[in-house]
């Protein structure tokens, strides 16, 4: 299990998942505050690539024993890619929420939404408040 | 709100860096370091559980025998003092009032340990059927229960090998209590009842001799890994002992409440019989879920040992058995299963 952290060079969306954004595409995945709030993952149930995401939607499933979450997109786009290495292991999104762990690739339709985002401070603080 | 309830452990739990989730009424710990190491812990080696919140009941006087003979439904003349069994309070209809294990402490004791969520009911369903030379008396209050499971447990906690449901007094650290080999996990072990202010003390005794401390999420899955029903999930008062596959603890051919009923469900033959699956596809089966053949999801969750969804429910009689294919509609998708044999695992030699 990884500490937790929240690193300077990610986004953050309030309902605990970030995006690396990276000129017109973004990785996305789950917070460590998240996935601590789960516990050990087992199940990953993943979007299909090429299908499109909004915005503060819905976007896959992540499950621990005890429960099931909703992953909220932070970003808008057209997924690339899918990370078959969760879906296969999903407990590697608790052993490296921000590296390993990602869970898609998209294509940003609107970049201007990464502006509604919370930088690392502005999150920590939000979780500091949970 | 009501308030909590708390163990006499709760201090110890908190300590430990569990995490607390309320439980049928209780503040109890859900894991400490996670419920699959924890669970592991108990198949591989051993681990201990605060179970303080179940209820203790004592029914005692020279009729006590007789009248438990009339609302439980496995067979007390099969047992002695110093020995357990595992049976039901069935309810007029065959259903299942709750599950419980009763101890017999001589011939005119017994105490019954009755599920948490279920300890007033039981408590008054006794109550009101009440006969002379019989009282009922709920002591709840007084015991705190840490169940000790695993391999290892004996070894560990310095006890000779006894048989299952065998119990007696015995001191651990100092501390008396009462051993029952009995448990809820499918491993061996024992389960400690002692008197709640010496709990701390046998707790720590316990943990000294390298016990994992283990939450309700690992007694779950360690519990539906070996098909133990959980009531209010997989049994209740609606549903009968034989569709339940709890025909084996039901002495037919005595007399006590619904037994009538359940001569009549195995006469003809159940509709739908409690089944183990286990998820085919890649998902984790929960409580509630439809069964697109017909029944639903009664427990699901993920096992540790096998790495995928296993669950138990309700389906048509003639799906109910091993190698049928069922399909789970999980939250709007379908997911195919398999029924299997329960229990779904079985410990080696077991």
């Amino acid at each position: 299990m990884a500490a937790e952290n929240y690193p300077d060079d990610l986004s953050y969306h309030p309902e605990h998942d970030w995006a690396r954004v990276d000129g017109e595409s973004a990785t996305l995945g789950i917070t460590w505050y998240a996935q601590d709030a789960l516990g050990e993952l087992v199940h990953y149930e993943p979007p299909t690539e090429g299908t499109r995401i909004e915005k503060d939607k819905t976007y896959g499933e992540v499950e621990s024993v005890k429960a099931v979450s909703d992953v909220i997109a932070p970003l808008s786009g057209q997924i690339v890619e899918v990370n078959q290495k969760v879906v296969d292991a999903p407990e590697t999104v608790n052993e490296d929420p921000y590296g390993e762990g990602w869970l898609i690739r998209i294509e940003l339709t609107d970049r201007a939404e990464v502006d509604e985002l919370l930088d690392a401070d502005a999150y920590r603080q939000l979780v500091a408040e949970q | 709100m009501q308030t909590l309830q708390q163990t006499p452990l709760h201090d110890r739990h908190v300590a430990l860096g569990a995490r607390m989730v309320p439980f049928a009424g209780w503040e109890m710990p859900v894991q400490y370091e996670g419920v699959i190491p924890e669970h592991l812990a108990v198949r591989r080696d051993c681990g201990v559980f605060d179970v303080s919140h179940m209820g203790e009941l004592e029914v005692e006087g020279p009729r006590a025998r007789e009248f438990l003979q009339g609302l439980l439904s496995n067979d007390l003349g099969r047992i002695e003092p110093g020995k357990a069994q595992y049976t039901l309070l069935t309810n007029e209809r065959g259903g299942i009032v709750d599950d419980l294990i009763v101890y017999e402490l001589d011939a005119f004791r017994f105490l019954l340990i009755v599920n948490a969520s279920n300890r007033e009911l039981d408590y008054l369903w006794l109550k009101e059927r009440e006969v002379r030379g019989s009282d009922v008396r709920d002591v709840s209050d007084e015991y705190a229960l840490l169940a000790v499971q695993g391999p290892r447990t004996s070894e560990r906690l310095g006890l000779e090998p006894a048989p299952p449901f065998t119990f007696a007094e015995g001191k651990l650290g100092g501390v008396e209590c009462m051993v029952a080999r009995t448990g809820y996990t499918g491993e061996e072990g024992v389960e400690l009842l002692v008197m709640a202010e010496d709990a701390p003390a046998l707790w720590d005794e316990v943990l000294r001799r390298r016990a994992t401390p283990c939450g309700l999420g690992a007694r779950d899955t360690l519990r539906l890994e070996v098909c133990y029903p959980l009531h209010g999930n997989d049994i209740t008062p609606d549903t009968d002992a034989i569709s339940a596959g709890l025909g084996w603890v039901c002495a037919l051919e005595k007399d006590f409440t619904g037994a009538e009923e359940l001569r009549d469900v195995k006469e003809q033959g159940p509709a739908e019989r409690l089944s183990a699956f286990v998820m085919q596809d890649r998902a984790v089966p929960r409580q509630g879920m439809p069964i697109r053949e017909g029944g639903a999801v009664t427990s699901g969750t993920h096992s540790p040992l096998l790495e995928r969804g296993i669950g138990l429910g309700y389906v048509p009689s003639e799906l109910a058995q091993p190698g049928s294919e069922i399909t789970i509609d999980v939250r709007g998708k379908e997911r195919k299963a398999e029924i299997v044999e329960k229990p779904i695992y079985n410990r080696s030699g077991a």
